[in-house]
């Protein structure tokens, strides 16, 4: 028999539902891979004993025939969604030993929906990074290797805990959030699926914002199946966030048939960028063939404002997170340091030195600089009407094409370490999926090969407002056609 | 553009950032790197462009006007750093 933690989430439903295996043994079977990982750094906080009540809880459910649609799954939870009594850390120093007295409204209906959350998942710093090593609780370690090397890689960011717990068989999937990325680029870095939602389907509550604007949560999974079954458990309106959608929220899982006849698909031109891999480009390449075989038709369409997309991400985010992040200050909850005989001021500015890291201290100073007097025209205005030029470009193009395929990263994993130093070199790995963000798209990546070194490569399908549906069908497609099966091979535990 | 440690000093005290003296001039480094680099949106044409601030258009709905939670006090106080009498404690502000 196949090792329960090998199972896709569907497959693992379809056994539970059997009888086949019970939710606890299946729980169980998660918790030993957790603890024989944990040189991958994934988990910030392990919850086991709640893991095994939800089962139990589970089983009874399935005994009784009432089980939820996610009855006795176990998952992993990015720690960025609070949830209620359990330390919520934002990866920061500042929120280290934060227990909310509330649930999310994402966590709340997976959890409704009868999940089992095995733990909170390793993140970059507040979400901002794409590598995962800006973490406070040290990086991630990619279960992936290069071949014939032993040498550490990233996972990608910032959901890179989530990524890596999926990847390595440790979760059966995972919540990610994404603002500029963080749920697309560490999917493609460890060859599993994510898919970010259009802008306000899923609730923000209870999600420790970043940049709100952009800030969307999704699910991160094995298969593209499981990614529609996960949404459809964490999508639906909540009164609580002013820009959740009130739209009913499609049966993903149901109507998921990965048929794009007639569909057309538009490649667009300004992401062939100088010098992109061959790998990558004829990786490209492959996937729209794989569509056109699978009955859609290939357009060639024009995003002209695509390379405005990073430098307006790199000033409306940090502006958002600027504001956003003036709330740890000391005095409701987190770290507070006090220097003595110190003023209340003196207290914030000792607190947020503490408390933040390198790189959200960077993004907190440029958010100031670009909203304070004298600037706020000339970059922050400046950048929410490029912004509508971007948004535009999309409009525009789905005139000629029903969906969007792009590399989702430019490049496979990179080693721990590669690009810390170099602000810029880090921000480009979100070039591919900035844009989409910045017009709040539905986006998902799916595993479609791996290059020369053994490392896997994503492509990204971009979709209208509110078409899921439309992304899910077109990934599903590629998944087929690439008959992705890699996983990474184990190094870590004591096997 | 170049920006320059006593813009970096004054940036941090709105932003209510301690700063050292290497971090100043490191943040004044990535800083002047990153606005020359996001310069080149200067060049994109956008007279007669709405700003965005909101992706999918939603109008705004009256609620009731209900009262719906309450009384989570202590709830409320759980994460307090510090409280007395069932406030959050700041340092003296008014000698």
């Amino acid at each position: 028999m196949t090792a329960l933690t090998e199972l896709s989430l569907c497959a693992m439903r379809e056994g539970l539902g059997r009888g086949d295996f019970s939710a606890r043994e299946l729980v169980a079977a998660h918790l030993a891979a957790i603890e024989a990982a944990r040189e991958l750094n994934a988990f910030i906080t392990e919850t086991p004993d709640l893991a095994l009540a939800a089962a139990d809880a589970a089983d009874a459910a399935l005994a009784r025939g009432e089980a939820g649609p996610l009855a006795g799954i176990p998952l992993g939870i990015k720690d960025l969604f609070c949830t209620e009594g359990v330390r919520t850390t934002a990866a920061s120093r500042i929120l280290a030993d934060f227990r909310p007295p509330y649930e999310s409204g994402v966590t709340a209906r997976l959890k409704a929906a009868g999940a089992a959350f095995v733990g909170k998942l390793n993140l970059d710093e507040f979400a901002m990074g794409s590598s995962n090593e800006t973490s406070a609780f040290g990086p991630v370690v990619s279960p992936w290797r290069a071949r014939g090397s032993n040498a550490p890689l990233v996972p990608g960011g910032s959901s890179g805990g989530s990524a890596a717990a999926v990847a390595a068989r440790l979760v059966a999937g995972a919540t990610g959030t994404d603002t500029g990325g963080s749920i697309r680029q560490p999917a493609a870095f460890t060859g599993i699926c994510g898919i970010k939602p259009t802008y306000g389907r899923c609730s923000r509550y209870g999600i420790v914002a970043f940049a709100s604007s952009l800030d969307q949560a999704g699910p991160m999974a094995r298969t593209v199946a499981d990614c529609a079954l996960l949404l459809e458990a964490m999508a639906g309106h909540d009164p609580r966030d002013a820009t959740s959608l009130e739209e009913p929220v499609p049966a993903w899982s149901q109507l998921l048939s990965g048929d794009i006849r007639g569909r057309r698909i538009g490649v667009p031109r300004e992401y062939r960028l100088e010098g992109m891999s061959a790998d990558l480009d004829a990786l490209w390449q492959a996937g729209a063939a794989w569509l056109r075989d699978a009955g859609a038709e290939i357009v060639d369409i024009s995003l002209p404002h695509t390379m405005e997309a990073l430098p307006t991400y790199y000033i409306l985010a940090p502006a958002e997170a600027s504001s956003n992040l003036a709330r740890y200050d000391g005095v409701r909850f987190g770290l507070r340091v006090m220097p003595e005989c110190g003023s209340l001021a003196d207290m914030y500015c000792a607190t947020r030195a503490a408390g933040f890291g390198a790189e959200v201290k960077r993004r907190i100073m440029l958010g100031t600089y670009v909203l304070s007097a004298g600037y706020y025209d000339a970059y922050y205005l400046k950048a929410q009407k490029v912004r509508a030029l971007i948004m535009r470009d999309f409009e525009t193009a789905f005139g000629t094409c029903d969906l969007i395929l792009t590399p989702s990263a430019p490049t496979a994993a990179f080693a721990l370490g590669g690009k810390v130093s170099d602000p810029i070199a880090m921000y480009l790995n979100d070039v591919f999926t900035v844009p989409a963000s910045l017009a709040g798209l539905p986006a998902m990546s799916v595993p479609a090969g791996l290059d020369p070194q053994g490392l896997p490569l994503g492509l990204q399908v971009i979709g209208r407002p509110l078409d899921e549906l439309g992304v899910l069908d077109a990934a599903r497609a590629i998944e087929r056609a690439a008959g992705f099966a890699a996983a990474p091979a184990r190094w870590w535990g004591a096997a | 553009m170049a920006v320059d440690e006593e813009t970096i000093r004054r940036i941090a005290r709105l932003a209510r950032l301690e700063l050292g003296e290497a971090e100043v001039a490191r943040l004044a480094d990535e800083a002047s790197k990153i606005l020359e680099w996001v310069e080149v949106l200067g060049r994109v044409e956008t007279a007669g462009i709405e700003p965005v601030s909101a992706v999918i258009p939603k109008p705004h709905r009256w609620r009731a006007d209900e009262v719906t939670d309450g009384g989570l006090g202590e709830a409320l106080l759980a994460n307090a750093p510090a409280r007395a009498h069932g406030f959050f404690a700041v340092p003296k502000v008014i000698e």
